[in-house]
């Protein structure tokens, strides 16, 4: 019952890299086969969500056991500018005693019907999952009764998990919209300006940094899709003179069956950056003006883009000093893999690379536009290579989604979310500032220098050679430097510098102070410590001193040590979670 | 006894469950080198490797089967056979650790006997690599019930039998899930302050507890060695805490000898008592004067904390074992339960819980539920309720995803239920409105109504 359908989704005239295809790699669908134990992404049923969940007035139902909405719902920032009820997570939670006996159609309709009751919402997304489907529950029957019985459209979304990636369904969701949702509303307002926007998520509210603009120019957002969108104006969107599509890969076919059905043209355009924003508010304008717009609104939109560009470019500048030179890498896909580059190069920050594995041909020939050659462009990394990559310091800065978030960070590399969890707003001119000003918090912020200089003691909790706070006598004979307390204090950089600097070995404070003096105590521990210490790859006869220096201290810290102690004390939180670690590997 | 009320609503309203192959997956994550294989689609171990990620903020080792249309239909044997390999040659894990998942278990295929026949045929290349499998359907159970199956099936597979050696000095702590990394290692200094060694099993402390181990590791980086999990019989005694552990605890005693003492819970003064107790009796030492200090600090949180607590309305949603531990402390300090949720209904624990009724359910009934209560606990999910009733939310469980440093707080014995004492008191002081006349005159009003009520009504209330 599926597969036609999905068949039919892999055949995309719209989409260049499936035209080029040809019959028998089509049917094997978008994305490559999964290798069992090294595969990564959602399924099916997770890209059905994240295009329909942004809905703002429905209710989202999960017809499934816990895991599909239990392990993820309320994770995606949408902004919605009123209606809830799309937050409040919905789900059947089937029970063992459900599967077994059959009774998942019963349980559907009557989760249908509290629902109905308790929040009589405008439609209930149904969304089918890899065990009701495996079952057979009927989920298309029910919606249809259920829609029937409680007049309230009940639509089924079939994307069960296993049927394929999030993409596919992302496209699945697109036909659900198309086969129950738009259509079925015919508004009394139709207006030559009316836009629909689809494939914008409205993720930390962004697009109401570019609303504003369209709003002053007269050009009416009937509805996104599904950003911010609701239940009665997606279903009005038939009526719409023209349709911006943001997101290359998701939405595509739903793009293409609207224009067939209803003859409303579209183009591919995006929110993210300067030019690009420029871009599609210009073919917006060309688009509906061809459709019997007043044809005044070209100009205007083109004087709406002067102004903001002007005002965009000069917010830019303010940072050119900060971040020319910078090398930024982008691992995120499709649309955004090229959008913001042009921005960001604009001020002199350099692109090291960028990822593909999600684009399209088309945004891949505007990678190659944008950088004269391919070697920019990389397919996917895995995490192993990437984590290397940022340990060589190739990068100044990575962006990219939560996901390879924690490479990043263990590599002690600045990273920068650009993917659905951010908190930041980057669409319009506006966003793209926002953008390049997160980069500039990232790339400068204090805590790079801290965490990346060496840990003063080794793996196994040493000093390493040279580091000194009390400037013992034998450090300044056998090290030739003389590393003094008021030495170890001065900003001198380097990263022996930074070892002195942050050592705080036995200090005058005395927790520390008492731990050592309690090994001191301890019967062998100090000439054990001294022995240990006389290994590589501490300079021989440095070890016995350690012991030493640590009486010392306790004996009469010199003000040089508290000070150091106080001046290191905020790296130290860091250090305690360096290099010393590694034995716990 | 609380009556224990089963759910009757057809849609969940805001879950409180995570399923249970995430439960399981958590586990095996505090066991060292190991990776967490879900038998499924590749959706379920997304999902779960999300939410993972954003509670410990951590790269989290999980893998998928990646069972596809095909495979649903055919079998899914090869799938795993060739998920366990490619694991095997990628990231050379101590552990796979196989969680099912619905779809494979609504299939129903005999996991072991696949399983027994690919360790057969791959002997040679899985040497060094344990496999071991726990059967946790997403349609039964939730995060307790996934962690008690995937700790007994490690002792069952990995455990040597019948020691020939005890070392009365060793001893096996069984941790649940509930537990942070904080609390894990408080429970460690106090076992290693008798001189006593503890293998904590798993021990998250040592993998999810937030390092930078300076180069990339593909498996879970810490935890307990699979050897101290073989050589786990030759301990003298186990220490269960929480019921989730009398599984694995009982499968321990019954493969190795080993004797087991259960504790319900690990917080507030008797609790932390009877466990110092239990240490001092294993070792033959008396208590260190610095553990008996902590033990003076919690009285003295009592004595300045009670007050904050006395009448206060507790609204809790947890899973079993950390909902008897949270709502006998609320309790022990003067407070009441209102509403108690959970996720499932079959632990035994459940029956003790100082509570009216035990619903089991979801945060939508907790919203109902906790209506003019002075405090929520629960995970992170109930934000939205907290925030609709305008009532303090105190996080615990999991996940938490809207706060940083959750591993790091510690709820047990008698230095974390001082600072459990103080970390609820401070919502509480937060939370006193300024007097005003209105609320005083509803203030005299209720106490009339009060005076009014039997005591039936005021339970019915």
């Amino acid at each position: 019952m599926l597969s036609p359908k999905v068949q039919a989704l892999f055949d995309e005239p719209a989409c260049d890299r499936n035209v080029a295809k040809d019959e028998k790699a089509r049917k094997k669908g978008c994305s490559k086969p999964l290798t069992p134990g090294a595969a990564a992404g959602g399924c099916a049923f997770d890209g059905a969500k994240i295009a329909l969940q942004p809905i703002t007035d429905v209710a989202h139902l999960v017809h499934a056991p816990l895991a599909c909405e239990g392990n993820s719902w309320d994770n995606r920032g949408a902004g919605s500018s009123g209606p809830m009820l799309w937050r409040t997570s919905f789900t059947t939670d089937l029970s063992e005693l459900d599967v077994v006996m059959g009774q998942g159609e019963r349980k559907l309709y009557r989760a249908i019907r509290e629902i109905v009751e308790a929040h009589a919402p405008p439609a209930i997304f149904v969304y089918e999952t890899c065990v009701t489907a495996l079952v057979g529950d009927d989920i298309g029957a029910v919606c249809r009764h259920a829609s029937e019985k409680f007049a309230t459209p009940c639509i089924p979304v079939h994307a069960a998990g296993f049927v394929g990636s999030k993409n596919l369904g992302n496209k699945l969701a697109g036909e659900a919209l198309l086969d129950h949702v738009i259509g079925t509303h015919e508004p009394d307002d139709v207006g030559p300006t009316d836009v629909l926007i689809l494939g914008e998520f409205n993720l930390s509210g962004e697009f109401w940094l570019v609303k504003p603009l369209l709003d002053e120019l007269g050009i009416r957002v009937r509805t996104c899709i599904p950003g911010d969108a609701r239940y009665l104006d997606v279903a009005a969107a038939h009526t719409v003179r023209a349709t911006m599509m943001v997101c290359s890969t998701a939405l595509i076919t739903l793009a293409r069956k609207m224009e067939e059905r209803w003859g409303i043209p579209w183009f591919e355009g995006s929110f993210y950056g300067i030019a690009d924003t420029s871009e599609a508010l210009r073919r917006l304008a060309g688009l509906l003006v061809e459709r019997g717009a007043d044809p005044t609104l070209i100009a205007r939109t083109e004087a709406v883009i002067a102004r903001e560009e002007a005002v965009a470019r000069a917010a830019l500048e303010r940072f050119r000093p900060r971040l020319a030179g910078k090398r930024v890498l982008l691992n995120t896909g499709g649309v955004k893999s090229w959008s913001v580059v042009s921005a960001l190069m604009e001020i002199g920050i350099e692109i090291v690379g960028t990822s593909v594995k999600k684009s399209t041909e088309e945004d891949k020939e505007r990678i190659r536009q944008i950088f004269k050659d391919e070697t920019h462009a990389f397919d996917g990394m895995a995490p192993r290579d990437l984590y290397a990559l940022l340990e060589r310091r190739d990068a100044d800065i990575m962006l990219s989604g939560g996901r390879t978030q924690f490479i990043a960070l263990k590599a002690r590399m600045p990273w920068l979310d650009i993917n659905q969890e951010r908190v930041h707003p980057y669409a319009g001119y506006a966003g793209m500032v926002e953008l390049v000003r997160q980069i500039d918090l990232a790339l400068h912020n204090p805590i790079w220098d801290a965490v990346r200089a060496p840990s003063p003691f080794d793996a196994d909790g040493r000093l390493r050679a040279g580091v000194s706070v009390i400037g013992r006598p034998e450090a300044r004979g056998t090290d030739g430097g003389g590393v003094s307390a008021e030495r170890a204090n001065s900003d001198v950089d380097g990263a022996m510098a930074g070892a002195t600097r942050s050592s705080s070995p036995p200090g005058g404070r005395e927790p520390e102070g008492g731990r050592l003096s309690d090994i001191d105590a301890d019967g062998n521990r100090p000439p054990a410590v001294a022995s240990e210490c006389n290994s590589p790859p501490l300079a021989s006869g440095t070890g016995g001193r350690v012991a030493a220096a640590a009486i010392g201290a306790l004996g009469a810290p010199s003000t040089g040590a508290v000070e150091s102690e106080i001046h290191t004390s905020i790296f130290r939180k860091f250090a305690a979670s360096g290099d010393g670690d590694q034995d716990d590997c | 006894m609380p009556t224990i009320l089963p759910s009757e609503k057809a849609a969940s309203v805001n879950p409180l469950k995570s399923s249970q192959p995430l439960g399981a997956a958590f586990a095996f994550l505090g066991i060292e080198g190991s990776v967490p294989l879900f038998h499924g689609s590749q959706g379920c171990t997304s999902f779960a490797l999300v939410l993972f990620v954003r509670h410990f903020k951590e790269t989290i080792p999980l893998q998928t089967t990646a069972m596809d249309e095909v495979a649903t239909i055919m079998g899914g044997a090869d799938h795993l056979e060739e998920a366990i390999m490619n694991l095997k040659t990628r990231v050379k894990p101590k552990l796979i650790g196989i969680c099912t998942t619905a779809l494979v278990e609504t299939r129903g295929e005999d996991f072991a006997g696949d399983l027994a026949l690919i360790r057969a045929r791959r002997a040679e290349a899985l040497a060094g690599t344990e496999v071991v499998l726990a059967n946790t359907p997403d349609f039964s159970g939730s995060i307790e019930e996934g962690w008690s199956k995937a700790v007994t099936a490690l002792i069952d597979g990995i455990t040597a039998p019948n020691p020939t050696f005890r070392d009365p000095r060793r001893v096996a702590i069984l941790a649940g899930p509930d537990l942070t990394v904080a609390d894990l290692e408080e429970i460690r200094d106090t076992v290693e302050a008798f001189g006593l060694e503890p293998t904590i099993l798993p021990d998250i402390s040592g993998s999810l507890d937030g390092t930078v181990p300076g180069k990339w590791i593909p498996v879970s980086y810490g935890g307990t060695p699979i050897e101290a999990i073989r050589s786990l019989g030759e301990c003298g005694h186990c220490l269960a805490l929480g019921e989730t552990q009398r599984a694995a605890a009982e499968a321990l005693s019954a493969k190795c000898g080993v004797p087991h003492t259960m504790f319900d819970t690990p917080t507030g003064l008797a609790a932390a008592d009877r466990f110092v107790t239990a240490l001092a009796e294993l070792s033959g030492n008396p208590v260190p004067a610095r553990l008996l200090r902590r033990r003076s600090q919690l009285a003295d949180a009592l004595l300045d904390g009670h007050f904050h607590f006395g009448g206060k309305k507790i609204a809790i949603a947890a899973e079993p074992d950390l909902l008897y531990r949270l709502s006998t402390f609320f309790v022990g300090m003067g407070a009441e339960i209102a509403a108690a949720v959970t996720t499932t209904g079959t632990s035994a624990i459940l029956k003790r819980i100082p509570a009216e009724t035990v619903r089991v359910g979801d945060f939508g009934d907790l919203e109902r539920m906790a209506e003019g209560c002075d405090l929520i606990v629960g995970h992170s999910h109930a934000r939205q309720a907290a925030e609709r009733l305008a009532i303090p939310l105190m996080r615990v469980g999991f996940p938490i995803f809207d706060r940083l440093g959750t591993q790091h707080r510690c709820h047990v014995l008698w230095r974390g239920t001082r600072d459990l004492i103080f970390e609820a008191a401070n919502l509480f002081q937060a939370a006193v409105p300024e007097p005003t006349p209105e609320r005083l005159e509803s203030f005299r009003t209720q106490e009339a109504h009060h005076v009014r009520r039997t005591p039936s009504d005021a339970r019915a209330h």
